[in-house]
């Protein structure tokens, strides 16, 4: 089977006056349809890079990212990313900032639309339909910015961090209602963090970037002996820790800065 | 609602009363300047036929308001004052997107518009007479020559200054440089370009007044430079106390826009 995402011998380096910085170094993997796959690494490992890579914003030097066997703007299309900040624009409704995607893509039929309102009422953000977005609390924001990246029904969703900036407890509420919404809508996921037992507790597999220049050291499939796995069930499940001390090791030995703190 | 405590309700009762204070003492000495000046005038302290005096003032107001010359000087210069604001902020935002959307040029620009901007643009006015003629057409050119580089500079500025990660949204939408623009740039920077507005439109009145020095037949700045001329002193400080009186209005119309703004966000 053709899989969705195929990375192969990328590399990517940034320039300045001060010189060169290869920041990726040789990356192969691919992502398979519906699959929830993390990557992890110290920061400054190039992760955000990487997700700019996929979606189209950045080229990479050498190598290639075929989506459905595609590269280019066909492909790119069929990806949503959710950045590290929501960005919900003060100045419009949370209705209207939901919409933004389908407004710039000429694509406000009524059925979109309506597609938008019914994920704001599974996801319990109707009432909020015409507030504005600092009438929303952390974790509301971050399920609205997730609707608005969903709104134009994309086959990939690249997730930067997306949780880093709430506080821990709505954190973790945060992410077991991404991850059910994400599996809800049958998509697949790459997710960034430098959060390892985030990653452990979402991700189906584990990809560790070493520090820069970021190479693929290791990757690791999880799997939870549980009938239905949500990310909060995962972290109690005795399999968690195994994974944990695993991935734990496997980026200190690959990163001087980490062992040392 | 809550019912209030007595704190707070003398708390408010303090503040209201605080801004009465405030009204009456700036009424107040504004009625003891006039008396002053009227006064001085009638018991010959100071010369009238220089000084003027507000009943003088009053009188020659209300002549001219009775043949309705005043009102026609008042409407060429006001209306010479929105032209060049309404061209300022319209060439403005043009020139400032043209910066943004070539970052080449806006270098290769900028210090040419950094020279013009601090450039005293009063200069530019004679030279601006032997070019276009004297008439309405050089007046308006000497209003927007005063603000039209400020606007530019800080309007770009203000562009450069929004956040790249709101413009980097609009890509991850699949938009294009047209989508940040109108998505993103023009309703974030709504505030600053108020503001720009509410610095400009008082520019433009300086500038419609310093072309009208130079090059006019009619308006307040004609009537002042013929009254100083045939010392006619009552004309030139009328017309100084209805230029203030414009300016205000202009401004706090600017200011009404900025309160609307403000509501409907």
């Amino acid at each position: 089977m053709q899989p969705l995402l195929q990375v192969t011998h990328v590399n990517y380096s940034y320039h300045s006056t001060s010189g060169e910085t290869l920041a990726l170094s040789d990356l192969n993997f691919q992502v398979q349809k519906g699959e929830f796959v993390a990557i992890v690494g110290p920061s400054g490992c190039g992760k955000t890079t990487l997700l700019s890579l996929i979606s189209g914003l950045l080229l990479p030097e050498s190598g290639s990212i075929l989506l459905y066997g595609q590269n280019g703007k066909e492909a790119s299309d069929h990806i949503g990313y959710m950045l590290q900040k929501d960005h919900l624009f003060e100045w419009r409704t949370i209705f209207s900032n939901l919409k933004l995607g389908l407004e710039i893509k000429k694509q406000e039929t009524s059925e979109n639309l309506d597609r938008i309102d019914q994920m704001l009422i599974k996801y319990g953000l109707s009432k909020f339909r015409n507030s504005r977005p600092s009438q929303l609390s952390g974790g509301m924001r971050q399920r609205a910015t997730l609707i608005r990246t969903l709104a134009l029904n994309p086959d990939l969703l690249l997730l930067d961090e997306p949780f880093s900036a709430l506080d821990y407890q709505t954190r973790l509420s945060v992410g077991n209602d991404i991850y059910s919404i994400i599996k809800s809508e049958g998509k697949t996921a790459i997710l960034v963090t430098h959060d390892l037992s985030e990653a452990i507790s979402m991700a189906d597999r584990i990809i560790v970037l070493s520090a820069r220049p970021g190479k693929i050291v290791r990757e690791v499939s999880i799997s939870f002996e549980m009938d239905e796995r949500t990310p909060l069930a995962a972290r109690s499940a005795p399999e968690f820790k195994t994974y944990f001390n695993l991935l734990w090791k496997e980026l200190n030995s690959h990163d001087p800065y980490v062992s040392r703190s | 609602m809550t019912p209030m405590s007595p704190a707070h309700k003398s708390y408010l009762k303090k503040l209201s009363r605080e801004r009465i204070l405030i009204r009456l003492t700036q009424l107040f000495i504004f009625i003891l300047f006039l008396a002053f000046w009227e006064l001085s005038v009638r018991l010959n302290w100071i010369d009238g036929f220089i000084f003027s005096s507000p009943s003088r003032v009053w009188n020659t107001f209300f002549s001219m308001a009775k043949d309705g010359s005043i009102f026609y000087h008042i409407c060429i210069t006001l209306s010479e004052t929105i032209g060049s604001f309404l061209l300022v902020v319209t060439i403005g935002t043009i020139a400032a997107i043209l910066l943004w959307l070539s970052e080449r040029l806006s270098k290769i620009v900028e210090p040419y518009l950094i020279i013009l901007n601090s450039l005293p643009k009063s200069a530019l006015a004679p030279l601006l007479i032997v070019w276009l003629g004297t008439g309405t057409k050089t007046i308006i050119v000497t209003g927007i020559s005063i603000a039209i580089f400020g606007t530019v500079l800080n309007l770009f500025t203000g562009f450069q200054e929004t956040s790249s990660d709101k413009q980097k949204l609009i890509y991850t939408l699949h938009g294009t440089k047209k989508d940040v623009l109108f998505k993103v740039l023009l309703p974030s920077t709504i505030p600053l370009q108020i503001s720009i507005m509410k610095v400009n439109i008082g520019l433009c009145l300086v500038g419609v007044v310093i072309g009208e020095f130079l090059a006019a037949r009619q308006g307040l700045g004609y009537l002042i430079i013929y009254g100083s001329q045939v010392f006619k002193l009552d004309w030139v400080i009328m017309s100084i106390i209805i230029l203030c009186i414009i300016a205000m209005i202009l401004y706090s119309i600017v200011n009404k826009i900025e309160k609307y703004y403000q509501t409907i966000k």
